[in-house]
């Protein structure tokens, strides 16, 4: 899938990375508990996420991840974009709350990861 | 390539700044050529321990080793130390503080985290006196 198409069905504002939003992405995570994307994600690129910090950002860059998405209607500030570009991290924003951004993108084809 | 070593100091006030050596040590290793997996591990066990430096250890300092064949990292602080380190090691278990876990950390994962994508860990610690943990990743 297309960080693009991510974009379209979670009906999302980009906040930064259009030069990447075409590229391919195949498996994704949802989680506000850094500490669990680092001890339990392997190779998801797409992190959806209600947490805003810059850790959000450094955490995403360490697992080498795509793309964040920032769920119900969460806005980083301008440290956290900043960061994320940078980092070449592609920034969404939907209003839609984690469960139905997961769900919404896993019926449209995004995988989970293998799990622990 | 010969032995290449970087220092850091971290600050344990700043959370927001949290990460920054991580990121640089990690860029170091690209440049250099690492192989990406091993590049992940190191980058994630240096983060995970300088998260640490910051939420408990009040900051401290990160020293790394860079050889062909090995990748050694030593994280220093002078905070209160780890009563019971077999403790600290089980997955789960955290003393960090309410405002930490807010951010996004303090699940009790982050020790078990670096053992999990290191190949040596040793953990030195004195309670009052401070926490040297040694790692070393090997490129296989």
């Amino acid at each position: 899938m297309k960080i693009s198409e991510i974009k379209s069905i979670l009906n999302a504002e980009l906040i930064c990375g259009e030069e990447f939003i075409e590229n391919e992405v195949h498996t994704a995570c949802g989680s506000d508990m850094m500490s669990d994307v680092l001890a339990y994600v392997k190779e998801q690129a797409v992190l959806l996420s209600g947490l805003v910090n810059p850790q959000v950002v450094r955490t995403a860059e360490m697992m080498d991840m795509k793309c964040i998405v920032f769920v119900r209607g969460k806005q980083p500030d301008e440290d956290m974009i900043e960061l994320a570009v940078e980092r070449d991290i592609v920034l969404l924003g939907t209003k839609l709350e984690m469960f139905t951004s997961c769900g919404l993108l896993y019926k449209n084809g995004l995988k989970g990861g293998s799990g622990i | 390539m010969e032995l290449l070593s970087l220092h850091y100091d971290v600050s344990g006030t700043d959370f927001t700044c949290a990460g920054e050596a991580s990121s640089k040590i990690k860029r170091n290793l690209k440049e250099l050529g690492f192989p990406t997996s091993v590049i992940r591990n190191v980058a994630i066990a240096v983060y995970e321990g300088e998260i640490n430096l910051v939420i408990h250890g009040g900051g401290g300092v990160i020293d790394v080793e860079i050889s062909p064949e090995c990748i050694s990292i030593v994280l220093a602080d002078q905070g209160p130390g780890i009563p019971d380190v077999a403790l600290a090691m089980q997955e789960g278990y955290s003393t960090a503080p309410d405002n930490v876990r807010q951010l996004g950390f303090g699940a009790g994962m982050g020790l078990p985290n670096i053992k999990k994508y290191t190949d040596e860990m040793i953990i030195e610690s004195e309670v009052g006196k401070g926490t040297t943990i040694k790692l070393k990743v090997f490129v296989k």
